[in-house]
């Protein structure tokens, strides 16, 4: 009873702030209504009984990755209270096609209900079955996707590199 | 239903215990560091306020809260308001999961003595160390300033890479643990604390943990004779102040996760395990004090070249070693 009252509170929490992240105009609010969104998906993680993806969402997401976004955002000086970003019209298009490809899954799996067909035990996740089935049962899966980690790596260094300079030249 | 009642209680008297004596250990941090600061430039620091100066944490903060509580024009007002009350909150929250001592029976009712012990305790504390990027990146762009937001800029970047070689160094804690539970980390070490088993994953940690704390030598982000005094320029009165308390809140936390995963928590002879404990927290938060008071501030360049060229490679490394060695003996 109360776990599900918390559920709809953060879920409700998560839209809020996911639909403010989107409507700003100033791109650091932005990244702070998104890390709160982050917030709140890594506790219905939690409340769902997997506090490990739950601490992953919170180091890697909202640690890690936003702390990038808002780091280039500074980097490139767009102080408070500057000119807001303009939006082209006609990138409304690609916006409305995803979301309607969405909201009809989103109705789609309300409609079916493939919860109530096989009512799933209540679980929890401890880190350590996480990890045998992480490394052990999926090690191949994970192994490939991580791959893509490298060649982006790569690809970010052939990029980024530029002209080949004098040596002896500070970085 | 009395059960959940007494569990609640349990619970808000621990937060209000950890609550104050964590504050106003934090005040009188502040204290010890101007004291000890001060014998090693050979003079006496701050002993005018009541017996050996020991009311100037009050006397700091009358000061700080009678102050006017300037913001700039153009600065964006919530952010500017909100960034120094999540410094010392985010730096408050990791305190839940530290286990101060094993737990006491009381009225026939074992009761342990951490707040709460996750199974993801040591994920917990990384999270939350990750998260106070937050307040200084957005306390230094708030203020529309040059000085604040070069600050807050060098403190992300500083922030990132060394929270790097802070989680690589934990890895071997949890391998000899066999577990993320700081609880069950601190039961890991009853015959060795890690700092002997774990050597090199130690002083990593020590490194990162000051460059995480943000302190000299590691306090670029207020280098104060290059950018006046970085990410908190702009800051007057006790918004100032609450930068300040979350830096010694977080010297103590830190403190107490050096002695939870390397120093055997509250495990020691003879005297009773909270004061262990303790002591061993104490001892950290001075070494922290020490080093200030000894090193130099690095060049930029020095601490990123520091910490990607050097200490995460042999943090990896360490964690290739371990894993190794760990194998071959098969524990």
């Amino acid at each position: 009873m109360i776990a599900s009252v918390v559920f709809y509170l953060l879920a409700a929490a998560t839209l809020a702030a996911t639909l403010l992240c989107i409507t700003r105009t100033s791109p650091v609010h932005a990244v702070i209504y998104l890390v709160h969104a982050f917030f709140d998906l890594a506790l219905i993680f939690y409340l769902f009984g997997a506090p490990l993806v739950a601490a992953w969402e919170m180091i890697i997401y909202a640690g890690a990755i936003m702390v990038l976004f808002l780091f280039i955002i500074m980097m490139l000086e767009l102080a408070p209270g500057g000119k807001p970003l303009t939006v082209d019209r006609r990138r409304w298009i690609p916006v409305l096609l995803l979301s309607l490809v969405t909201l009809g899954c989103t109705v789609l799996l309300i409609v079916l209900d493939p919860a109530a067909a096989g009512s799933g035990a209540a679980f929890h996740a401890s880190p350590r079955e996480f990890g045998t089935a992480l490394f052990d049962r999926y090690a191949l899966a994970v192994q490939v996707v991580s791959f893509q980690l490298l060649f982006a790596a790569v690809g970010a260094y052939y990029v980024g590199k530029g002209e080949p300079r004098a040596r002896g030249d500070n970085p | 239903m009395t059960e959940l009642l007494i569990t609640a209680t349990l619970i808000l008297v621990k937060l209000i215990l950890i609550f104050a004596v964590v504050l106003s250990l934090a005040a009188y941090m502040v204290l010890a560091e101007r004291k000890i600061l001060g014998r090693m430039q050979l003079r006496y620091g701050p002993n005018r306020v009541g017996p050996f100066g020991l009311c100037q944490p009050l006397a700091d903060v009358i000061k700080l809260l009678t102050k006017e509580d300037l913001v700039p024009a153009r600065a964006d007002r919530v952010m500017f308001l909100i960034a120094p009350g999540m410094a010392s909150l985010i730096a408050l929250l990791s305190f839940a999961v530290v286990p101060f001592s094993p737990p006491v029976t009381l009225f026939g009712r074992e009761i342990p003595m951490v707040v709460c012990d996750l199974n993801i305790g040591l994920l917990y504390f990384l999270g939350l160390s990750s998260l106070a990027v937050y307040s200084i990146a957005l306390g230094g762009w708030a203020s529309n300033s040059k000085y604040a937001l070069l600050g807050a800029i060098r403190g992300l970047a500083q922030l990132i890479s060394y929270e790097l070689s802070m989680g690589l160094a934990v890895v071997p804690v949890v391998l000899s643990a066999k577990s993320f539970s700081l609880t069950d980390i601190v039961l890991s070490q009853a015959d060795w604390p890690n700092m002997v088993r774990h050597p090199v994953a130690f002083v990593i940690f020590m490194i990162s943990v000051m460059a995480e704390s943000k302190r000299t030598p590691f306090d670029l982000p207020e280098g104060e004779n290059e950018i006046v005094a970085g990410y908190h320029t702009e800051y007057s009165g006790m918004r100032f102040g609450l930068f300040f308390v979350g830096e010694y809140i977080n010297v103590i936390i830190l403190g107490a996760m050096v002695t939870v995963l390397f120093l055997g928590g509250w495990h020691g002879p003879l005297l009773p395990p909270i004061v262990w404990f303790a002591l061993k927290v104490l001892a950290v938060a001075f070494c922290f004090i020490w080093t200030r008071g000894t090193l130099p501030r690095l060049r930029y360049d020095q601490l990123m070249h520091f910490g990607w060229k050097f200490l995460i490679p042999v943090a990896l490394a360490n964690v290739l070693v371990t894993g190794a060695v760990m194998l071959a003996i098969g524990s």
